[in-house]
């Protein structure tokens, strides 16, 4: 039976994980690059816009579990929306495959500014093991001007949480 | 009984593949391939893929379970194309004329597919591939005819966090008349980069053929390389696969149940599911030290070992979703506004998934039982006990199911391999000679395929790792015909097909 279930669980003790801690010095890196850009500030909350670029899907698999209860990335304000149009971020994955080079570039002229746009995975970064292949870009960065880089393969949750809380910090403390 | 397509392959000049053989067939003797297969269906086309001089088949004799390779010549000419007897060859070709530059004469459909004309060449795999500056060609789609179709295109970026393809869906007021499904935008030309190299060196982009299989991908891959080697695994570290293997179906049929109950917006039996997986993901990140367990599964062997107390995890994580499953069926079935999404919805024929020999749950909720690890002589399954559930009505439903019964299957499958654990070697040194193997490990979407050929350095002349989402790709285009718009999350979802497997 699903509501006895239901019941119990308004009474138990949450299932989520402790916020990770968030490493100062990225806070610091992005709250620069934050000023120099003179970027306004996008408030404590933040809307992802999830790009795969040709990823192996490993990424995805642990972008996704970011959604689960233990790790309820919306008690922090950040949540996925479906239209770039809706985003403040572009959380891309993959090693920007050529195939998708039209693609990724509608979804950024569709996010409107100020936005964030964040690597995700060895791929996304420099092309991680498929580097020099004839069909990839190596790196979002070829299509994407880059504010945050998470590597991994694939990153854990917990890591994908502390990058992107990181850009929450440094928005919070450009006042 | 008149087998005509296996004596014709059958008495093609032998290779000396192992442990199935390849018949190189002449082109007279290939160009009656497509005739024989028509008198034998029971021969089920498995894969079809080149290199830069022939092209190759991968059969299954389903009465046997016995998979046999053929190849013809295929430079300088056409070879004769299969997909007039076999429907699941249909991609593979247009994939073989993109890759290799081979084009199969009397092919039911060439237009492009990987290929979307954004490279800088064309056939990268060919002998001498040609350089491509032109522009892109608009995709082309089938004609639909009717009063008031519409169509709607979707993709490559979808709503959701998955994997980009493109899908064209002719629609006559909320009813889909076709879906053409347009994928390629994640090739990342894997073979070329493979080629050449190590299976040491390879076996990483086997891993990351399609993230959410990395272990049945590396096994496959690394099981061809031991047929081609002969050399065969310690005990230990084939125990340590199975063990892999089993966990990394159980955390996908976790993620996939909860992922159709949501795409019914129903969301507990997600959240849950979500949990659980966690837990299971967890347990194998203090086992293997990976939450995926990528890169564990390599050429002769495994590594690292289990870690000391990664058994109890792992048995501590599996009790906790065992003990869920049955509150969590009993809520999937008491809860109609569920149920009626799910009940007849994304109907597939049996006959379809014959004709494409559709592997995984995809076949098994469909009438067709081949399961992998029943193959003969694969160790370590042919020593441990389970059952391989195999229902006919063929909808979202079944798919569940058959996914559900998996589970309790894997959990006591793991529970078996810790139990029968062998100590000793990790690991079989690897001879350096040429050879060739092929081999099938069933990854949690059904067996993945592959296939390689070591030149007399050890290197890699030629391969093949065939995604099942090949034979079932197709599939999907043809269960949500008749479906309303709104139900094709949960009848994609209850596929769930590899977008990354098969763009390559």
């Amino acid at each position: 039976m699903l509501w006895p279930k239901l019941a119990r669980a308004l009474f138990a003790k949450p299932l989520t994980d402790q916020a990770p801690l968030v490493p100062l010095e990225t806070i610091q890196a992005l709250g620069e690059r934050l000023a120099a850009t003179s970027r306004a500030r996008l408030g404590r909350s933040l809307a992802i816009r999830e790009v795969d670029s040709g990823s192996c899907n490993g990424c995805e698999l642990e972008v996704n579990a970011l959604q689960n209860v233990v790790y309820d990335m919306e008690r922090f304000g950040l949540r996925f929306v479906a239209s770039p149009k809706h985003a403040d971020v572009l959380l891309v994955t993959g090693p920007a495959c050529l195939n998708m080079r039209e693609a990724v570039a509608r979804a950024l002229a569709s996010t409107p500014e100020p936005r964030w746009v964040v690597a995700v995975g060895d791929c996304a970064v420099d092309g991680g093991v498929f580097k020099g292949s004839y069909a990839v870009e190596n790196g979002i960065a070829a299509l994407l001007p880059v504010d945050l880089l998470i590597p991994g393969c694939p990153p854990s949750p917990a890591q994908l949480l502390e990058g992107l809380l990181s850009l929450l910090e440094a928005e919070a403390a450009k006042k | 009984m008149m087998e005509p397509a296996s004596s014709l392959i059958r008495g093609g000049n032998p290779q000396g593949a192992g442990p199935c053989e390849r018949f190189l067939l002449s082109p007279s003797a290939w160009g009656q391939l497509p005739a024989a297969l028509q008198q034998e269906p029971d021969l089920a086309l498995l894969g079809l893929w080149a290199d830069a001089a022939q092209v190759h088949a991968c059969f299954l004799h389903e009465p046997s379970n016995e998979a046999v390779l053929a190849s013809t010549p295929a430079a300088g000419w056409n070879y004769a194309a299969l997909s007039p007897a076999r429907p699941g060859a249909v991609r593979f070709e247009r994939m073989i004329l993109e890759l290799w530059g081979h084009h199969a004469e009397g092919a039911v459909d060439l237009r492009p597919w990987l290929d979307h004309g954004r490279w800088p060449l064309r056939h990268p795999l060919a002998a001498k591939p040609i350089p491509f500056a032109g522009e892109a060609p608009q995709p082309e789609f089938l004609p639909v005819e009717g009063e008031g179709i519409h169509q709607i295109p979707v993709g490559p970026i979808h709503a959701g966090v998955i994997e980009p393809g493109h899908f064209r869906f002719s629609v006559q007021g909320e009813v889909v008349v076709r879906l053409e499904q347009r994928l390629g935008y994640k090739h990342k030309g894997t073979l070329s980069l493979m080629l050449g190299t190590s299976p040491r060196t390879a076996v990483r982009y086997a891993a990351r053929l399609s993230g959410d299989t990395t272990v049945a991908h590396s096994w496959a891959f690394s099981a061809a390389v031991e047929a081609a080697l002969g050399v065969t695994p310690p005990p230990r570290a084939l125990h340590l696969r199975a063990l892999m293997l089993e966990l990394e179906r159980i955390h996908n049929h976790l993620n996939d149940w909860g992922f159709v109950c949501n795409d019914a917006a129903f969301a507990f039996p997600h959240a849950r599911c979500g949990l659980l997986r966690e837990g299971v993901l967890r347990a194998i990140n203090a086992a293997f030290g990976h939450r995926l367990m990528m890169d564990r599964v390599l050429p002769g062997g495994v590594a690292p070992d289990i870690a000391p107390r990664g058994a109890e995890a792992i048995l501590a994580a599996l009790e906790a979703v065992e003990a869920e499953i049955p509150a969590l069926m009993q809520i999937y079935e008491a809860h109609a506004s569920l149920q009626d999404r799910v009940v007849t919805t994304g109907f597939l024929r049996p006959d379809l998934a014959r004709a494409f020999a559709a592997g995984g749950h995809v076949g098994r909720a469909s009438g067709r039982g081949f399961d992998a690890r029943r193959l003969p002589q694969h160790l370590p399954y042919s020593i441990l006990h389970f059952e391989v559930p195999v229902l006919e009505a063929g909808d979202v439903d079944a798919r569940v199911r058959i996914r559900v019964s998996e589970l309790s299957q894997s959990i006591a499958l793991v529970r078996q391999v810790l139990d029968s654990l062998p100590s000793g070697e990790l690991m079989a040194p690897l001879p350096v000679r040429g050879g060739e193997g092929l081999a099938m490990i069933e990854g949690f979407r059904g067996e993945c395929l592959h296939w390689i050929k070591l030149d007399d350095s050890g290197l890699i002349r030629a391969l093949f790792p065939r995604d099942p989402s090949w034979l079932q790709w197709p599939l999907l285009e043809a269960a949500i015909e008749d479906n309303i718009v709104a139900d094709f999350p949960l009848c994609n979802k209850s596929f769930n097909c590899s977008y990354s497997g098969v763009d390559l």
